[in-house]
């Protein structure tokens, strides 16, 4: 082992290749889990706030708010069901905003939800006509006290303070109280608007000790099948595109994965057919296979972690010079972490190959060979 | 003679030399399942400070003898001891500690680790082996004292000279204090004067240290600075 970091530390250059292209294997794979991360972030945002354990959406709705539908007479048999603490009503309602300021064409995406139960970061829900916002708005001009303009209508919502990570598919959240909602909806979206007391969703608080998941079948058990329940994990990947989102970016990472095994196997199997001659002279010194086998792996792991640490180090000073919500990257501890460990799997088992070559090192070839 | 006496005689034989080759056979199954005897019943037998040159043309089997008295090969029959051991039926992982901890080499073309100083080309013996660590150490310093390279101990090989390579090898060779240690063509890569030196060096340091040593050449010339010379053609011991 000493002698494989020594010839790291004495032979850089003959890694250099290596590292720089699994510096760029890694710096791809930490991009796409990163902007995998954003994307998700600012879709599910919205859901993640929720102070409540289950949504309740009309049945029909596939988990769209903009299709559901909850009547009063539901929302009365769901707060009779065992478990159920509290229940407040959803309603979003999706649109373009005016920022003061900005261009008159360039209109910001806001998801404008009513609420009964205010989101985590609001401690009272606002008056009439007042809205707290996602502070991804701060980018696009807005500030606490600013009059903003929602959809064709025009609507004006003041902004009273900003809240993180509130967004829903990729917009803004904006967060005001169901009368507010009713009042901007029938404005802008006249097609979509509902009666006084009916609302796109529910969001359900358990008491104590309640399982969500248990309780969200409950619900639909006692509204007939009229709702679909989610406890609030599965309705994150709920949402329209979540899942395939996740499911594209997964694919494009493992390919990525793959790549960096083919990559670390073809590198190490060349250094392992130019060592042959040095190994037979060490495996004629004594020298055992898995203590040249666990060389290839510590100099392949050091590279790779080299290689990471560049690309982590890249990435986060992107991160800060990529204006705010211009790309959905969301770096975090976790995922270069976790990009990391992929890799250095990947590089262990791109090493793998090149086990069957050195166990077929024949410490013969030292003696009577002058190369 | 009976087989008791017979058994006394070989442990007393056993005790007494650097290498005890009794009948040794090596036969290569060729891929037609045809066989190629590379050696033919060779018995030697090597003193403890004993200086052996083991000269033939190419592919006369020195290869082979010289790699079955280091281990590094088992043989098809026949006994071997080195050092008192006997290795005739060790397992490959016994070969593998053999070489550790018994026998030294000095390959043709010197072959150190090219990017391992000097003192450090000693020290990947004990790496490979035992990890004395601080004994270890001190054993190369000690060696590379009186093999007269204290002053390159940090120099690469790229930095040595043919003559201090050859002098690092030999000391590398001699770091876990061989009962037999194997040079192949050790002059091979060499003028005509530095291989006089490094045999005479060779010769300094296995008498000033009782340590065995079996020279493969080819080269006549170099069996004068051997205590005696054993000739080998197409698998055949000649002594």
């Amino acid at each position: 082992m000493k002698l494989a970091l020594r010839e790291l530390r004495r032979r850089p250059g003959r890694f250099v290749t290596a590292t720089v292209i699994m510096s760029l294997i890694a710096m791809l794979l930490m991009f796409l889990g990163s902007l995998l991360d954003g994307l998700i972030s600012s879709s599910t945002g919205a859901i993640r706030a929720q102070q409540g354990d289950v949504i309740v959406y009309s049945s029909t709705s596939q988990a769209s708010f903009a299709r559901s539908r909850i009547e009063p007479a539901q929302r009365s048999v769901i707060a009779d069901v065992p478990g159920v603490e509290h229940v407040g009503g959803i309603g979003l309602a999706q649109l373009g905003a005016r920022i003061p300021g900005n261009d008159l064409r360039d209109l910001a995406g806001v998801a404008l939800f009513g609420v009964e139960i205010a989101p985590r970061g609001v401690e009272a829900l606002p008056r009439f006509g007042e809205a707290y916002a996602d502070e991804i708005l701060r980018a696009a001009g807005v500030e606490v006290g600013m009059e903003i303009l929602l959809g064709p209508a025009r609507s004006p919502i003041t902004i009273i303070g900003f809240v993180s990570d509130t967004n829903f598919s990729g917009q803004a959240g904006l967060w005001t109280t169901e009368d507010t909602w009713r009042s901007v909806l029938s404005a802008n979206r006249p097609d979509a608007q509902v009666a006084g007391d009916v609302f796109q969703a529910l969001l359900v608080r358990t008491t104590p000790d309640t399982d969500p998941a248990a309780l969200a079948m409950a619900i639909d058990l006692a509204t007939a099948g009229a709702t679909r329940s989610l406890s609030i994990p599965d309705a994150i990947d709920a949402i329209p595109g979540v899942t395939e989102q996740q499911a594209t970016f997964n694919q494009i990472i493992g390919v990525t994965v793959v790549i960096a095994v083919v990559v670390i196997a073809l590198f190490f199997a060349l250094l392992t057919v130019e060592r042959t001659g040095l190994y037979g002279v060490l495996a004629a010194l004594g020298a055992r296979a898995r203590t040249l086998f666990a060389g290839v792996i510590v100099q392949a792991l050091v590279v790779t972690t080299i290689a990471c640490v560049i690309s982590a180090a890249l990435l986060v000073a992107a991160n800060f010079a990529i204006p705010p919500g211009s790309i959905p990257l969301d770096v975090t501890p976790t995922r270069l972490i976790s990009s990391t460990v992929l890799l250095l799997i990947a590089a262990v088992a791109g090493c793998a190959f090149s086990l069957r070559r050195i166990l077929r090192i024949d410490p013969a070839s030292a003696i009577g060979s002058a190369s | 003679m009976t087989s008791e006496s017979t058994s006394r005689t070989t442990l007393s034989g056993l005790a007494q030399n650097a290498l005890q080759m009794t009948e040794v056979r090596k036969v290569y199954t060729m891929g037609d399942g045809s066989e190629v005897v590379a050696l033919h019943n060779a018995t030697l037998t090597v003193g403890a400070d004993e200086i052996v040159a083991l000269v033939g043309p190419s592919g006369s089997g020195k290869t082979t003898l010289c790699s079955i008295a280091g281990g590094i090969l088992s043989a098809s029959g026949g006994s071997v001891a080195v050092g008192g051991q006997d290795i005739t039926h060790f397992s490959e992982r016994q070969l593998t500690r053999f070489r550790q901890e018994r026998v030294g080499f000095v390959f043709q073309s010197v072959n150190l680790v090219p990017f391992l100083n000097a003192r450090e080309n000693l020290l990947v013996v004990d790496e490979m082996g035992k990890r004395t660590g601080a004994a270890a150490r001190e054993r190369a310093d000690q060696l590379l004292h009186e093999l007269g390279l204290a002053d390159r101990a940090k120099n690469l090989p790229g930095q040595l000279s043919g003559g201090q390579r050859q002098r690092v090898a030999i000391g590398r060779a001699l770091m876990n204090d061989p009962a037999l240690v194997l040079f192949d063509e050790p002059t091979s890569a060499l003028d005509t004067q530095l291989g006089e030196q490094v045999m005479e060096l060779i010769r300094t340091e296995m008498k000033s240290r009782g340590t065995a040593a079996i020279v493969v050449t080819h080269d006549e010339r170099i069996t004068s600075y051997c205590d005696r010379s054993v000739h080998i053609t197409d698998g055949v011991l000649q002594a």
